[in-house]
């Protein structure tokens, strides 16, 4: 599967997030500043009806970056682009213009929808707010006949506690799409659901990703799950991403040593009988993003390392298939595999 | 010949009290063997949690055991009901003879002391007779054991990764050596490398000191590669259950086959997978008959109206495997 380049709808490009650290007593004492590198230098396109997977462990910063797409956080520096144009916003007005383009769906349908009212008001507002309360009862079944809450009346004035997780989740890209966006941004949807109703909501994502010709962002710790939903998939670590390009290629020739070790990792029922134990220097443990590990910031625990991966950052090296890279070392032209 | 060392025997547990109970787990009937790992699978509310507090009698209230034994069999002497035990008798048996470790390590530590007060205590209370020294030494040891260095002791739980955390609870859970560990989903909030890291550590520990696991989980996937035998568990009832090899490979249950099919596959070809249609019961209003009909491709009158017994597949005359259904060469 070849790289289509379809239009452009949201991109990033050195997107950086510091969060500050509280300064203690004695640290008042230093000039030093402290901050969490929770996301460095990231890069990212998202393409009309596509769907880009970034696949990261916890603290990784991929919920981060859903965040600063969003412009719920003000990033620290680089630049978010809607459709080729530069934008930052801080609220009010400019903010309901980029989210009518730019809608966002949270990992936890219990929390993310208010308990008081009931589907019918969620999705009003959702309408009322982005201008599309014209025909109001016929927006709302079509909302949900679209998130396949069929039939709609059944579900309309039922309040969050009365539907099941994933009929929650289905309300809330209802809402979502009651903006009529360009872009979705899924952080984790379907990890707090029920096993065998995950595959139903992803399912629907992707059915609407073709009809509407959405561009979805997928955030998940489930590399198996990016390989199944996502055209193209990219591995963060620790803030900075990794490795990228077609899921499949990712998934089935992993370039990064962390995307191998991931992968690896992951449950597979075919490797029957004998449990193998990947190799890790660290023990699973992530570093600390106070002070992230110089140079490549995998380096304390991968089995490649070379003297040089503690000093340089490696840049994004292109590999043999369309649209693979890999910010490794290894890869550098004229490198010893 | 294997020897069963926990042998659980038509288990009922309700939630509340008479006509408005809520049966949660329902005639259950597993046996553990010794030195081997059982699988638990189910959905969130199918009564697996449920099955390993009711079995452990820490089931709180408005849990009710509303019928069956759970009978144990100690390496020596002879077996005993745990449900007859007396309080003092059931103190003497909890930890030392089953221990079970709980799902969020983060909360199942106490924060306002260290590591080693927690776990000295444990071997105290069971073990009063080994001197202070003795004990510190069996602590060190089994922390060791679980891969985390003995400078760690002193450390408060808040101090310790989320992977640490959870290594420290397996290790107070091994500290008497007991003979049943039930591990009620340990690596479900971990990330995936930290959770292969403890498993396969719990495979060699499990190898040097001989305990049998029932562990308890809702990624199948993570379990087919993992356990000897896996039982799937469905509304309070155990619709399946087979080695693992056969279950994966040759599932007789619709259930556990959606189950299966809702892993997208890590290799292999790209397949177009659908999960199950529908949600998981309402424990208070349970579906008459087979709890899963409503939700079944196969299902026919019968499934509506009798409910299906657990019992060995007709078609397979396998006497390692039992499912609960009534389509054609599975319930005889």
């Amino acid at each position: 599967m070849t790289v289509t380049e379809t239009e452009v709808v949201l991109e990033a490009e050195g997107l950086t997030k510091h969060f500050p650290v509280r300064r203690g007593l004695r640290d008042l004492l230093t000039r030093e500043h402290k901050a969490v590198h929770a996301v460095d230098d990231v890069k990212l396109t998202l393409r009309r009806g596509r769907v880009t997977a970034l696949v990261g462990e916890s603290g990784s910063g991929k919920s981060t970056v859903a965040r600063l797409l969003a412009q719920l956080y003000a990033r620290t520096s680089g630049d978010i682009r809607l459709h080729g144009e530069s934008v930052t916003v801080r609220g009010g007005r400019k903010f309901r213009a980029y989210c009518r383009q730019v809608q966002m769906i949270f990992q936890d349908p219990f929390a993310s929808l208010n308990p008081t009212h009931t589907v019918r008001y969620h999705l009003t507002r959702s309408l009322r707010i982005h201008g599309r309360a014209g025909d109001l009862e016929d927006n709302l079944r079509d909302l949900l006949v679209q998130v396949q809450l069929t039939p709609p009346e059944r579900y309309l004035d039922k309040f969050p506690h009365e539907l099941s997780g994933g009929q929650r989740q289905r309300v809330s890209i209802a809402r979502a799409l009651g903006a009529d966006p360009e872009a979705l941004l899924a952080d984790e949807p379907v990890s707090m659901l029920d096993v065998s109703i995950r595959l139903g909501v992803l399912n629907l994502l992707r059915d609407l990703k073709e009809r509407l010709n959405l561009a979805i962002l997928y955030i998940t710790h489930d590399i198996a799950s990016a390989r199944y939903f996502a055209d193209e998939t990219l591995v963060m670590y620790a803030g900075r991403m990794v490795e990228g390009g077609d899921s499949e290629t990712v998934t089935q020739n992993p370039a990064h040593p962390y995307t191998r070790l991931l992968i690896e990792s992951a449950p597979d029922p075919d490797r029957l009988g004998e449990l193998s134990k990947p190799e890790d220097q660290a023990g699973g443990e992530p570093p600390s993003l106070i002070a992230p590990p110089g140079g490549c910031r995998f380096n304390p625990r991968c089995v490649h390392a070379m003297p040089k991966c503690a000093t340089d950052l490696p840049p994004r090296f292109e590999l043999p298939a369309q649209g693979h890279w890999a910010a490794c070392w290894l890869y550098e032209e004229g490198a010893t595999k | 010949m294997k020897t069963p060392v926990l042998e659980i025997k038509n288990f009922h547990v309700d939630y509340g009290l008479g006509d408005e109970a809520v049966q949660a787990v329902r005639d259950v009937t597993l046996t553990l063997h010794r030195g081997e790992v059982l699988g638990l699978a189910g959905e969130s509310g199918s009564g697996k949690s449920t099955l390993a507090y009711g079995v452990t009698r820490l089931l709180p209230p408005p849990g009710v055991i509303s019928g069956g034994s759970v009978v144990y069999h100690p390496p020596s002497g002879d077996p005993y009901d745990v449900m007859a035990l007396t309080d003092t008798e059931l103190r003497k048996f909890r930890w030392a003879e089953t221990s079970i470790v709980f799902q969020g390590a983060m909360n199942s530590l106490n924060p306002v002391h260290k590591v080693s007060t927690q776990m000295l205590d444990v071997i105290k209370a069971h073990e009063p007779q080994l001197t202070p020294q003795a004990r510190i030494a069996r602590a060190q040891e089994m922390l060791k054991l679980v891969g985390i260095s003995a400078d760690r002791m002193d450390a408060y739980p808040h101090q310790l990764s989320g992977g640490m955390r959870q290594r420290v609870m397996i290790g107070m859970a091994l500290v008497l050596e007991p003979q049943v560990v039930i591990m009620d989903e340990p690596t479900t909030a971990l990330d995936v490398v930290m959770q292969r890291q403890i498993l396969a550590q719990l495979v060699e520990l499990r190898e040097r000191l001989g305990f049998s696991v029932l562990f308890i989980t809702h990624d199948l996937s993570l379990l087919v590669e993992f356990s000897d035998r896996i039982a799937i568990m469905y509304g309070g009832r155990i619709v399946e259950e087979a080695r693992s090899a056969d279950l994966y490979k040759d599932s007789l249950h619709p259930y556990s086959e959606g189950l299966l099919k809702s892993f997208p596959a890590l290799r292999g070809a790209r397949r177009e997978l659908a999960g199950i249609p529908g949600s998981p019961p309402d424990l208070r209003g349970m579906p008459s008959g087979c709890s899963f009909h409503p939700r079944c491709p196969q299902a026919f009158d019968r499934c509506s109206a009798e409910i299906p017994v657990l019992g060995i597949p007709s078609a397979r005359n396998d006497p390692n495997r039992s499912v609960a259904c009534w389509l054609p060469g599975r319930t005889a």
